[in-house]
Parts: structure tokens; C-alpha cells; sequence
């Protein structure tokens, strides 16, 4: 390879949005994740979205087999990992031909030509070579023999088979996507050696292929640009990136130290909330008691055991495994018991897309369970939003002693943008308080605090407090087993009101946009981000549009009723088939525009912002 | 936990406020009396005894406990139980549990909960039938057996909830009869004692929906016949004058005259298991029922393995401190002169300081 150094003149870029895309073992979650690392410390605002198929391993070359990396890099605030691709990584065909839908005109396509052979091809549905028949002639692309560029670049390190030498192509791709972006070297660096530190062939072939990929780029004059993106104006602080599921689990961490409590998490594994799992399970120092249990129910019922016992105690899972949690996580409801309950919704119904995402778990967690069974709803609106809300979830647990169910999707929990780290330290305290005997006093398991309408958490190994609680009917205060009709419908009410207190610590419902107009778009959830950018896109316009995102859905924000009051109209994206809007047109008895899609896909910014001008040209 | 001496209990100190409600003559009453019979001897601060049940007749146990209680849904105690146990392993747990409760619905989580072998007494009512629900046959019901939903009689194969509990692994296995008083309190005691999961099958009489499925070990004349009392170090002698006993031939035990050959001294810490599950397949009236203890095995808790790891990760990483989890990943500096310290502390004063 020659050493000369061609100067290859900057484009300043305001975002762009980069797609590496390949066979699900071609590394590409990986690949994607460096990228994005390298970005955010360069200082982009970043936002990305994995999308891998729910097979560990398809046939190779299929595409079934499809596994993408999506991310957005910008040097403003963004809020989605961007509508259309501005450049793709296509490792083979099947990735070109699952992404060539998705590419705006003018895309920049790098291709790994060595994998266009004549069955790759046929496996990707193409009828030709789609390199050489004219078809990708909208889009600026590069055709590229990395495999066999990388094979060339490793020549001459022992113990490697092809196989393994092949295995190292992606971090090729990656130095050359780096180059063309000029992205620091050391993360990835950094990680090659904290990786596989312990097997230095693997440090040397991966950082060879790594350093061919930014040399290639430099010393060919294949690319006539390179692209910069200058760092966004972020809020000043130390930050680092974050998923949602990573975010979830530092949060429900801090939630325990903040009480001065261990945290118990029992969960069965499932996609997309295992992460969760893993997170937590490597944080023992933490007195963080990870209990894998031998499946859902158990899992549940392991939870409200050790709620039982005094720990802070979560479960979480995904649609299948929240249907099996039902019966368990009611017991815990009547028992009035605190603890969490986390829900990274995915496709369903039944097993569904396992790997893609939807909030169509939101009337199963409102209305999922037998009997009057009302709980707090909390649900994150992005990856970052998720740390603040489990450490919500848990002091609304406390307050109204009782389940709380946290709702988050696979778009969130896979997802991750920039975190600004906070100060523990400057987190408000959760007060727990356990009760202790007094002496000549009856103890009431069932008393209720006025304020709030929880009952104290008196917890087994306190002295003079032992008591029975159970799922039967009960009497208030004693919660002794009772069948009197007037005492269950006393108990019914005081539950349900210990919820609508709640309403008492939750913030008014914020508007972004005019405090009036023709519409309101409403959402809650991972559409946070896309609804935020088609609405400003839509205001920028001129048109009378504010937007409000709900991260409270039950209870509800005292001041929402008056905040839909002055619209004209209000029009509520969902990926599900209109739960959201349902449950508000039965509470609010006004009627809601529904936005629906249920692809298994987040929404783009340009399907929103299309519905908005949709329902603002028709006849009110 | 209490630390003051506290005062000695006494059986009384152990029943609750609670009218009992179990139909008169139900075999429930006597291993209620037993369990608070026993409980005092084992000198554990009440405030430290927590009974959770499932659903049935059996898990209104805990009502009538006065110890922390829970009576859960059908078939879960054992996980709650668990649970519970982990989030605080100073407790004394006990699950109380029936024939369609563990063995049914439940069936899973009694797999798992011995296997794990998580620090806790596991007490299952067998009475062969679904009471609660007045009549339908269970898990353990005999083939043949004439119920409200099988008029015909069953035509399903029981479980042994013994060999069951055998093949998941359980440190402690026992069994005992509602009417034995003085057998069932020494099983009790020692399966409380255990270390570990421990289970007990109490032979249970439902006087209203089956009447009389264990009569041939508590009412007949010769049910001494019918019975073998498992004793450590005994052979495995039965009868009313131990005139019978138990052998080897192969791979299954006979019933033989009690002078045939070497005796078989019954040893439950041996650790295939392999006696205990042959006594376990032994069923009336083919074989006589043994009772006792089967199998008591040494063998780390879940619990202790828990803690044990909670101890070591923090005595390797010292208590966990949030800023340096926060930063355990690639962090950048945004504002004031962009550069980041590679010196931890010095992030973490940054941020702290705020």
C-alpha cells in the first residue's frame, strides 16, 4: 500500500445519518456502537437505532438475516436516529436490498463488492448483479473488495485462520468510516485491547484491520470528500451514551442507594429486557440481588416475596412475560405492596416481533388484570428519560404502597443518545419509613396515612408487628380476611384513591409550542422524538401546532383536561392501533385523532409531520 | 433482627387472634397444633418466622400463625417464599402447601425452589384431593379414583410427591401422618432444623371429600403392618413385631422375613439418594408406606451462595459508588475548555461539585 497522503478536502455537515447494515455475524450492533462512541466523544449529539433480526444466526447472505445499525450525528439537538439514510454500509447484497427502500437520492453507498457473488446475489432477491446493471445509479456509491483488502492487510499474523481473519472485515469498514468522518481513533483502540487484551492475536489482527480501513481511506483516491460534523451545543457537564435498558437499570441502582435499601431484581430472560438483567447482575457491590427465576410467574412472585421482606424490588420483562406476571403482580396490588414493575414493550400479540418495537402493552398495563386494579403508569420518552423515571417509579411505590408499572420498548431500551451524568448527591431522597411497634398500641397493617392513602410497610423481623396478609377480601385497618360487602367496597375505593393521589406529586403537563391553537399533538413514549421534530417542522412552517408528550399515564396530570380544552384538535401518534387515544376519549369524553402505525418500526419525523398536515386541511 | 434475650414461648404464643376455619375432624388441625408445638423449641424470635402459602385448604395455615404471614396465590408461595428469604436470609421461612397446590399448579416452582435449594421448610398437605373447591380429584388421586370430575374415576397417574421431590434435588426429604403426633413433631423439627430446602409430605385426611385415603397407615387394626418407621442407622425393619423387612434384590427393595440375609441399615446422608428414591416408590398395599426421614444431605444454600457473592464483589470493588458507575463508560466534557481529566477522582469532584 502506498504511504502517500492525498489531501481530500472537509464538507461541514449540520447531521447526518449513517446505516451500517450486514449479515447478523458480520458484527455490525458492534460496528455501529464504535462509530457512535467515537461520535459522541468527538461531541455530537447522537441518536441510534439497532435493528437486528430475532434469529441469533439466519442462513448467511439472506435477508432474513439483515442486522442494522442506524445513527445520527448532528451538531444541533436531535431527537430521532433520523428518517432517511445518508450513508450506507452495505456489508452484501441481502443488506443492500433490505435497506435500498430507506436511501434518499444522492446516498452515499459503501459496498463490499467480494460479497456480490452470483448466489449472494440470488439469495438477496436481486434477478442481476445490482453493482453493474445500472440500478443504484440515483445514489453515489463504492464499491469496495474489503474482504479481500482485509485479507491482504493481515497477511503474516500467525494463528489465524481465514475464517478468523475474515471475522476482523467489519473493523476494516469501521476504519474507513471513521476516516471519512475523521472520528477519534482511541475509543475504539482502546476497546479492541480492553476486549481481547487476553488474546493479543485477536488485538493485533482487529486493530490491523481497523488501521487498513482509516489508511485506505487516506491513501486512495477513491472518496474526493471528507465529512465533519461540528460538536453540538449540548449543556455543559460530563456525559457519556446511554440505552434505554442501561439507563432503566442505573436508575433502579440508584433508586435502592437513595433509599438506603438493597435492590432485588428477579426477572426471566427475555428480548428486549434482558439487558436489564445483565446490567444489573455485574453490580453485586452494590448489594444488587439479581435472582434469575425458573420463569415469569416465578419471577414475579419472587419480587413481591422480597417486597415482602424490605428490598427494593423490581421485575421486568416484555409483552408474553408481563400477560404471565398479571395474576402475581395483582396479589402484590392487593397486598399493597411497593415495588416495580418494568415493561420494554415489543411486537406482539403472542410472541410477535421478539426484536422490534411497539407500545401496545399500554391497556394490557392500565386494564390487564382481574377485579378493580388500579396502578401508577410511568412511561420513559427516551433513553435518558428512563433513568429518571425508574427512580420516579420507585417513589411513587413507596408514597402509594403499591406495584408501579414502568413502561419503556425495544426502540427505547436498544436505542441511545447522550446522558449527561447527574449528581446523586443533588437526587431527592426516597423516605422510607418501616414501622415499629409501640407498646400498648394495636398495630393496623391497613391503617392509611391521610395524605397519601398508603398503609405502613411493616416488614417480617420487626418485633410486635407480626401480622398475615394475604389475597382474600379484607377489613380495613386490621386487613383481616373479610367478606363484608361494605368493607371490600371500602377497600376498592381507598386503593383506587391512593392512586389518584398521586396526582398531587405529578408536574402539570408542559406544552411545546403555543399555549393554544388549531392542533395538539399528543403522544407518550419512544415518540417523543420524532412527534418533538415533525412539529417543529410543522410550526416552522407557520402552522398552528403545539406538541405535549405524556410520561404519566395513570394517574393522569391534573391540568391535562384543561390543556386539551384549548385545541381545536388534538391528533395522537401511537405504534399500536390508538390505545392511547381510546383511553383518553373514555377519560375525557372529547373525541381524539388517531395516528397508528404498528410496523414494528419507530415512526419517521416525515410520517408525522404529514398526518399534521393532513388533519390541519380538514374540515373541523 | 431482635437482639434482646427474648423471653421462652410457649405453643400459645403461637396461634393467632383468628377463629379456625377448617371442616371439624379435618387433619389440618393436628399438624397446625404440631407446627406450634415445635416452633418454640427451636428458639427463633417469632418476629423471624414467616409462613407463606399458596391456595387451598392448607394455605389458610398462616392465618392462624401468629408470625408474619402470606397467603399467596395458587401454586407461587414457593417463589415468594424465595424471594422473601433473599431479601432477607435471616428469616425462617416455611411454605405450606397441598397435593394440587405444590404438585399441580405449582409444580414448577417446587422443582426449582429444591433444586436452588434456597433456605427453607416446605410442608405439603397430601390428601389426595381438591377440598377447597369441594371434590375434584388432584395430582395424587389413585387411578380408579371416583371424584366430582371423574365420575368414571380417574384415569390419570398419580405423582409421588416424594420421588419428585427425590429426583429435584432436595437436601431434606421427609414424611409424616397427620395423626402421628409425636412423629410428625420430630419431622417437623428436624426438617425446620435443616439447613437448606427441606421438604415434608404430611399424609393428610380430608374427612369430607376423601375420607380414609391414608386409613390403611392411621385406622386399620394392622396398620402397623401397612407402615415402615425410617430410623438412620436402623435396618429397615417393619411389622407389628418387626418381623418384616426390607432388601436389595437388584435394583428395587422386597419385603422379606426380618431373619433373611444381612439387614439393610438405612442411611439418608448417603449421596446418591439411591435408597431413599426406592423407599420413595414404595406404595400401599404392594409395599408398606415408609415414613420418616428419607434423605437429609449437606449441600450450600442458595441463600449463603448469594451473599457469599454480595461479600466478595464488594470486598474486590469496595460498596458500590454511583458517580463511578455513572462514568464506567466512554465519557466526553461538553463546555469550559472540553478536555476531560483521564484522572477518575477529578471527573468525579467535577461532577459532584457540579
Amino acid at each position: 500500500m502506498s504511504t502517500t497522503t492525498h489531501t481530500i478536502p472537509f464538507e461541514e455537515l449540520s447531521s447526518v445519518v449513517v446505516r451500517f447494515s450486514g449479515d447478523s455475524g458480520d458484527g455490525m450492533q458492534l460496528t455501529g456502537t464504535q462509530f457512535t462512541n467515537a461520535s459522541a466523544i468527538a461531541g455530537n449529539d447522537i441518536s441510534t437505532f439497532p435493528d437486528f433480526p430475532a434469529e441469533i444466526r439466519a442462513p448467511a447472505g439472506t435477508l432474513a438475516g439483515v442486522s442494522g445499525f442506524q445513527v445520527n450525528l448532528s451538531s444541533h439537538e436531535i431527537f430521532t436516529p433520523g428518517d432517511d439514510t445518508d450513508v450506507l454500509i452495505a456489508m452484501n447484497p441481502a443488506a443492500l436490498a433490505a435497506n435500498i427502500d430507506d436511501l434518499r437520492d444522492d446516498c452515499i453507498l459503501i459496498i463490499n463488492s467480494d460479497a456480490f457473488t452470483k448466489p449472494n446475489i440470488k439469495k438477496a432477491g436481486f434477478s442481476d448483479n445490482p453493482l453493474e446493471n445500472g440500478s443504484l445509479e440515483r445514489f453515489r456509491v463504492y464499491s469496495i473488495g474489503l474482504t479481500n483488502l482485509n485479507r491482504a492487510a493481515l497477511e503474516g499474523i500467525e494463528g489465524l485462520t481465514q475464517k478468523d481473519i475474515d471475522r476482523t472485515k467489519n473493523f476494516f469498514a469501521l476504519g474507513l468510516v471513521c476516516w471519512m468522518f475523521d472520528r477519534p481513533e482511541e475509543s475504539t483502540l482502546d476497546w479492541i485491547n480492553a476486549k481481547f487484551g487476553k488474546k493479543p492475536v485477536l488485538v493485533e489482527a482487529n486493530t490491523k484491520a481497523f488501521k487498513a480501513g482509516l489508511h485506505y481511506g487516506e491513501t486512495t483516491e477513491t472518496f474526493q470528500l471528507r465529512y465533519r460534523i461540528a460538536p453540538a451545543k449540548l449543556e455543559p457537564g460530563i456525559y457519556r451514551k446511554i440505552t434505554g435498558n442501561e439507563a432503566i437499570a442505573l436508575g433502579l441502582v440508584t433508586a435502592g442507594k437513595l433509599a438506603g435499601k438493597p435492590l432485588f431484581y428477579g426477572t426471566y430472560p427475555i428480548t428486549p429486557a434482558s439487558d436489564i438483567l445483565h446490567a444489573l447482575a455485574g453490580l453485586k457491590h452494590f448489594d444488587v440481588r439479581t435472582f434469575q427465576a425458573e420463569d415469569e410467574i416465578a419471577a414475579m412472585g419472587a419480587t413481591v416475596g422480597a417486597a415482602f421482606g424490605g428490598a427494593f424490588a423490581v421485575t421486568a420483562s416484555s409483552g408474553p412475560g408481563i400477560a404471565l406476571k398479571s395474576e402475581a403482580l395483582n396479589l402484590a396490588l392487593v397486598l399493597e405492596l411497593p415495588l416495580v414493575l418494568v415493561d420494554v414493550q415489543r411486537g406482539g400479540p403472542s410472541t410477535g416481533l421478539p426484536t422490534k418495537t411497539e407500545q401496545s402493552d399500554l391497556l394490557m398495563a392500565l386494564f390487564g388484570r382481574n377485579g378493580e386494579s388500579p396502578l401508577p403508569i410511568l412511561a420513559a420518552c427516551s433513553p435518558s428519560d428512563c433513568f429518571d423515571l425508574a427512580v420516579e417509579a420507585f417513589r411513587f411505590a413507596v408514597r402509594a404502597s403499591c406495584p408501579v408499572i414502568l413502561l419503556s420498548d425495544g426502540y427505547l431500551g436498544n436505542s441511545s443518545e447522550p446522558w449527561k451524568i447527574p449528581n446523586p448527591e443533588k437526587l431527592e431522597p426516597i423516605l422510607v419509613k418501616h414501622p415499629v411497634k409501640v407498646e400498648g398500641e394495636e398495630f393496623f397493617p391497613y391503617a392509611r396515612d391521610p395524605e397519601t392513602m398508603g398503609r405502613p410497610w411493616a416488614i417480617p423481623g420487626t418485633p410486635g408487628l407480626e401480622h398475615r396478609i394475604g389475597g382474600l377480601a379484607k377489613a380495613p385497618g386490621t386487613g383481616n380476611v373479610s367478606y363484608k360487602p361494605e368493607h371490600h367496597a371500602q377497600m376498592v375505593a381507598d386503593r383506587q384513591a391512593k392512586i389518584d393521589r398521586l396526582a398531587d406529586i405529578i408536574p402539570d403537563q408542559q406544552l411545546f409550542g403555543d399555549e393554544a391553537g388549531d392542533l395538539l399533538v399528543c403522544g407518550w413514549g419512544s415518540t417523543y422524538g420524532a412527534i418533538h421534530a415533525a412539529v417543529a417542522r410543522a410550526r416552522s412552517e407557520g402552522l398552528s401546532v403545539s406538541a405535549t408528550h405524556l410520561r404519566y399515564l395513570n394517574p393522569l396530570p391534573k391540568n391535562l383536561e384543561q390543556v386539551f380544552s384549548r385545541f381545536q384538535r388534538v391528533l395522537v401518534p401511537e405504534m399500536n392501533g390508538g390505545q392511547l387515544a381510546f383511553y383518553l376519549q373514555g377519560t375525557f369524553g372529547r373525541p381524539f385523532e388517531s395516528l397508528t402505525q404498528v410496523t414494528g418500526r419507530p415512526f419517521k419525523i416525515d410520517t408525522i409531520h404529514k398526518a399534521i398536515r393532513k388533519t390541519l386541511s380538514k374540515e373541523s | 433482627m431482635s437482639t434482646t434475650e427474648a423471653p421462652k414461648l410457649s405453643r400459645k404464643d403461637f396461634a393467632s387472634d383468628q377463629e379456625v376455619r377448617w371442616c371439624p375432624g379435618c387433619g389440618d388441625y393436628a399438624i397446625l397444633a404440631q407446627m406450634q408445638k415445635i416452633l418454640p423449641e427451636l428458639e427463633i424470635p417469632k418476629e423471624n418466622i414467616v409462613f407463606v402459602s399458596g391456595i387451598g385448604c392448607s394455605s389458610r395455615f398462616p392465618y392462624y400463625m401468629n408470625t408474619y404471614g402470606m397467603h399467596s396465590i395458587h401454586g407461587r408461595a414457593p417463589t415468594i417464599a424465595t424471594g422473601l428469604k433473599l431479601a432477607n436470609p435471616n428469616l425462617k421461612v416455611f411454605v405450606i402447601t397441598g397435593d394440587g397446590d405444590a404438585l399441580s399448579i405449582g409444580g414448577n416452582h417446587l422443582l426449582h425452589v429444591l433444586r436452588r435449594n434456597v433456605d427453607l421448610t416446605v410442608v405439603l398437605f397430601n390428601n389426595r384431593i381438591y377440598g377447597l373447591t369441594k371434590g375434584q380429584y388432584s395430582p395424587t388421586s389413585l387411578p380408579g379414583a371416583v371424584t366430582k370430575s371423574s365420575p368414571m374415576g380417574s384415569i390419570e397417574q398419580p405423582l409421588n410427591p416424594l420421588s419428585v421431590a427425590l429426583a429435584a434435588e432436595a437436601t431434606f426429604v421427609a414424611r409424616s401422618v397427620d395423626v402421628e403426633t409425636k412423629h410428625l413433631q420430630d419431622t417437623l423439627s428436624a426438617a425446620a432444623r435443616h439447613k437448606g430446602a427441606a421438604f415434608v409430605e404430611v399424609l393428610q385426611n380430608c374427612n369430607i371429600f376423601n375420607d380414609g385415603a391414608w386409613h390403611h397407615v392411621t385406622k386399620d387394626d394392622d396398620r402397623e403392618d401397612h407402615l415402615i418407621r425410617l430410623e438412620a442407622g436402623q435396618p429397615l425393619r417393619f411389622g407389628r413385631d418387626g418381623q418384616k423387612q426390607l432388601r436389595f434384590e437388584g435394583l428395587s427393595l422386597h419385603v422379606t422375613d426380618a431373619g433373611d440375609g444381612e439387614p439393610v441399615l438405612f442411611d439418608p446422608t448417603e449421596t446418591s439418594g439411591a435408597t431413599a428414591y426406592a423407599l420413595s416408590r414404595m406404595t400401599y398395599p404392594e409395599f408398606p408406606v415408609p415414613i420418616g426421614v428419607f434423605r437429609q444431605v449437606a449441600h450450600p444454600t442458595y441463600d449463603q451462595g448469594m451473599v457469599a457473592q454480595i461479600e466478595q464483589a464488594q470486598s474486590k470493588k469496595g460498596k458500590g459508588d454511583l458517580v463511578s458507575l455513572y462514568l464506567s463508560s466512554d465519557i466526553w466534557k461538553v463546555g469550559g475548555d472540553g478536555k476531560t481529566s483521564n484522572d477518575i477522582e477529578s471527573i468525579k469532584q467535577e461532577i459532584v461539585k457540579g
